[in-house]
């Protein structure tokens, strides 16, 4: 009947088929398993322990050294794993287009009126009996049909009318939507690997960068031009064409020279003006780590936002994401205590360590004398200090009065009332500011808008490819002995059941409608 | 009252409905069955008003918005709302298809996973969320995904209930693969049961998969204790195997065509695919590029549940394969919820990755 096929239509009608669709997931998956029993990017020693375990000590380093030599460490960036990928691209688009056409003209074909032998072999049949003549019940059977939903067409037949009706044609491109959308998804993914990148930026409170690190250095770094690059990066705040100019050197020459060395630059500045953690009340879970930062070009302070985890800054197209934090070691810092009257006289005061200060409008004096980042009280009320994070900040204040000790206790920044005097003032610890970094994770991804919208895009089409369906309906009116025989027919590409049900309740409206209307 | 008071009247009543069930199957009685449905909803509206409970308690502790409460921030929470979709999805099913017959399937499972929950002294402490947790799109990720767990579940159920009554004969791969399935969810259902007696250690239940899951059995210090395990596992497949017909023939009574099983297992997965894909994994992947800056970072929970993905699709297009539909579909059907559970429990066992609700580092 066919022809011989050549070899391209055998490999098209490969790549057609849902087989290799069902074989291309089991090898996604079954590979993928592997990938997740294995340390992806590890160090040896860690997968070599995984294998031990499953296999015996004996087999694990050999078993290693060949899983490593097939790509399994880092196997999601593996040539093969790749190849699955573009092999289920290719699957996806050929077989699209392989059924594309004939899906169109299914859903561009109008519907024509079923002959009366047809009626007995649809998907979908009923036949009841209607009182009166066919023009007498038209109109109950038209407004049925359009309660149903339906537009309907009617053509005149020689002993009465058939209305026939088809809609939700276009549902039959759900599928089409939800496959399109996962080749959108790899093509975000490409175009994020291609045209974006990931760095890392540990800012401690009050410096400002122009560039962070996004890999470790690849070349052998020329330590003197990094300098001169940087110290024009900083004199331009981070704008790489007037550090290009004053350098004289050519913009994409500083590009690679700094991706060599595994820095990206920003081509703005950013600031850490401040990094705390809150705490909830009387416990030692966090609540929110918060960055307060400044975006600034030419000098000028553009962008103030303070983020959290979950809600990052974004500024011309580069995120910075709230990740980590830590101490810097060897930095004194400044105490920050708000002094507050009896009379209300308020100041602020930033101070050294071991710095006096005295209560507005008084003499009595404060001298900071001891600080415990987490403070904390044994059984015996001595304290101690429990973390090296600032989870408990305390600072312990001594008072004098004209020279004469008067009294000293700890005040704690999470704790407010520690900082109430027995005469009525009030010293507040409001920070160390100055000792801590905030660790920012740095991303530019210009294929997230494809990702998100494809995502979008497979919903759709998966709401419509399993909620929706193609339904078409025909129904006769023939007159019978006076009266008239009602006909119906109808398919439905998916979730018949329902239709049915749909069908149902039309024809007991019809029947309801004429025993109504008599 | 508090919420446990509410989870108590709530497991009871799905112990007795499961009871009722049982005897509305024997007899066909039309009013012990709406007997069984009714202490069944009755169950379902004590669990419901348990867990808003819960979610007002947790909402005074933790000072936070009403969204930022719900209560579906641990393994104890998420295991109770994963019972509550499954009884709504069963109610669903049943007033559908007018078939009381699953309720004697769902209700001793939802019955044993509150009394499990119980026993096992999960921790039910109320813990504030730390800041990776607070966010509105992991909240609809966690609990669309289990939403779709449960529908998952059913189709699981369905699945396998299907196999049974489609099977003859002893060889069939079809009845080996049943067969087998079922020998080690026992096994390894009443090995978890003595891990909880033996240890009877009130943690967090992420701990206690952690460190004492499988310590009494496979995983025990003694040799001995591990070679009697994997051998009364391989006792228990075997019973399975040899009086599978049993089964068949208990579930036979029941009047369920294999076309209606057949057409569950689709419909539940139907429904359960989109939810997951929107819930699970686009959800799940805002929330991460919300919060950590990358949308898909192939940690072990992401790749799982990307597998699990596959499996379901890998149903639904060998569907339309000729000569799959029917056994080897019902196969693959059992097989994605198995990789349900391991996204949902094994990998927390394997690694920790970003998902094991990594504090920041
Ligand atoms: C993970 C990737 C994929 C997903 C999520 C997906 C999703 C779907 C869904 C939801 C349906 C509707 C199923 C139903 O109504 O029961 C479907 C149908 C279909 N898929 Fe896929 N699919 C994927 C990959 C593929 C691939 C690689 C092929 C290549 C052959 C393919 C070919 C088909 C065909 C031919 C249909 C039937 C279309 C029709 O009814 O007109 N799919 N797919």
């Amino acid at each position: 009947m066919e022809g011989k096929k050549t070899f391209i239509d055998k490999i098209w009608g490969i790549f057609a088929s849902v087989k290799f669709a069902i074989v291309i997931f089991s090898l996604i998956s079954l590979t993928a398993i592997i990938g997740t029993i294995l340390e992806q990017r590890a160090e040896p020693a860690r997968n070599i322990k995984i294998l031990a375990k499953l296999f015996g000590e004996s087999v694990a380093p050999s078993l290693y050294s060949t899983l490593e030599k097939l790509g399994f460490i880092d196997m999601y960036h593996s040539w093969w794993f790749i190849a699955f990928l573009i092999l289920f691209s290719a699957n996806i688009i050929i077989c699209s287009i392989d059924r594309l056409p004939r899906i169109w003209k299914l859903i561009k074909e109008p519907l024509k009126p079923m002959a009366a032998e047809h009626f007995d072999t649809a998907p979908i049949k009923r036949e009841i009996l209607l009182k009166g003549k066919p023009d007498k019940v038209k109109e109950v059977v038209i407004g049925a049909i359009k309660t149903s939903g339906f537009n309907y067409e009617e053509s005149k037949e020689d002993r009465g009318y058939q209305f026939y009706s088809q809609k939700g044609n276009f549902t039959r491109l759900g599928v089409y939507i939800t496959h399109l959308s996962i080749i959108l998804i790899l093509i975000g993914a490409l175009a994020g690997i291609t045209f974006g990148f990931k760095g890392y930026l540990n800012l401690p409170e009050g410096r400002t960068a122009v560039a962070v690190r996004y890999s470790p250095p690849s070349g052998p770094s020329e330590e003197n031009t990094i300098e001169r690059i940087f110290n024009a990066l900083d004199a331009s705040w981070g704008n790489i064409s007037k550090a290009s100019e004053m350098l004289n050197i050519k913009e994409n020459s500083i590009k690679d020279t700094l991706r060599k060395d595994g820095i990206q630059p920003l081509g703005f500045s950013i600031r850490c003006d401040d990094f705390d953690v809150e705490f909830y009340e009387n416990s030692n879970t966090p609540k929110k780590f918060i960055s307060w930062l400044t975006v600034i070009e030419d000098g000028k302070e553009v962008v103030k936002k303070s983020i959290e985890v979950n809600d990052p800054l974004n500024y011309k197209g580069i995120t910075f994401y709230q990740a980590s934090y830590g101490m810097i070691p060897n930095v004194p810092g400044w105490f920050i205590l708000r002094v507050t009257s009896k009379s209300g006289a308020s100041e602020i005061k930033r101070l050294n360590f071991g710095d006096k200060f005295t209560i507005p409008g008084t003499n009595l004096e404060g001298t900071i004398k001891d600080f415990s980042p987490a403070l904390s009280f044994d059984n015996q009320g001595k304290p101690f200090t429990f973390a090296e994070m600032m989870n408990n900040p305390a600072v312990f204040i001594d008072f004098k009065e004209g020279g004469k000790e008067k009294y000293s206790g700890w005040i704690l920044k999470r704790y407010q009332i520690t900082g109430r005097l027995p005469e009525g003032h009030i010293v507040e610890f409001l920070d160390l500011w100055g000792v801590q970094y905030t660790g920012l994770q740095v991303r530019k991804d210009p294929g997230v808008w494809i990702i998100y919208l494809a995502s979008l895009a497979m919903t759709i089409g998966l709401f419509i490819a399993f909620f929706m369906s193609h339904k078409k309906l025909w129904v006769r009116i023939v007159e019978d002995k006076g009266n008239t025989k009602l006909y119906v027919a109808a398919s439905s590409n998916k979730n018949r059941a329902a239709f049915e049900r749909k069908i149902e309740k039309m024809i007991s409206l019809i029947k309801g409608k004429q025993e109504g209307g008599k | 009252m508090s919420s446990s008071v509410f989870f108590g009247i709530s497991t009871m009543s799905y112990i007795i409905a499961m009871i009722i069930y049982i005897t509305y199957l024997a007899f066909r009685n039309k009013t012990v069955g709406i007997a069984a449905t009714t202490v069944t909803v009755a169950g379902f509206v004590s669990q419901t008003i348990a867990i808003l409970i819960r979610w007002k308690e947790f909402y005074d502790i933790s000072g936070m918005g009403i969204m930022r409460s719900v209560p579906l921030t641990n393994l104890y929470e998420s295991l109770i709302f994963f019972v509550w979709c499954l009884i709504l999805g069963y109610l669903i099913i049943e007033f559908k298809y007018k078939n009381r017959s699953f309720g004697a399937f769902v209700t001793p499972v939802a019955g044993l996973a509150l009394a499990f929950i119980d026993l096992s002294g999960m921790s039910k402490e109320i813990h504030p969320l730390i800041p990776a947790l607070q966010s509105n799109w992991l909240l609809v990720h966690v609990t669309m995904s289990f939403i779709a767990y449960a529908a998952f579940a059913l189709s699981f159920s369905t699945g396998l209930m299907y196999l049974i009554v489609s099977t003859e004969k002893k060889h069939q791969p079809a009845y080996i693969f049943w067969t087998f399935t079922l020998g080690i969810f026992l096994t390894l259902l009443i090995t978890m049961g003595i891990d909880i007696m033996t240890f009877r250690v009130a943690i967090r239940p992420e701990e206690f998969i952690k460190s004492y899951l499988f310590r009494s059995s496979f995983l025990n210090r003694s040799a001995a204790i591990q070679i009697i395990s994997w051998i009364s596992m391989a006792a228990v497949i075997f019973v399975a195997w040899k009086f599978g017909h049993v089964l068949k023939g208990v579930i036979e009574k029941f009047n369920i065509s294999s076309e209606i099983l057949d057409e569950i297992t689709y419909k539940s997965i139907a429904v359960g695919f989109p939810i997951f894909t929107l819930g699970g994994l686009i959800f799940g992947a805002i929330w991460a590029d919300q919060a950590w800056g990358t949308y898909w970072s192939w940690d072990p929970k992401e790749t799982w549940s990307l597998i699990t993905w596959f499996i379901y699709a890998f149903y639904l297009h060998s569907r339309m394969i000729r000569g799959w539909r029917g056994k080897r579909v019902a196969i693959v059907a059992v097989f994605g919820f198995l990789a349900v559970i391991i996204t949902y429990l094994g990998v927390n066992l394997l690694l920790s990755g970003l998902h094991s609700y990594g504090e920041m580092k």
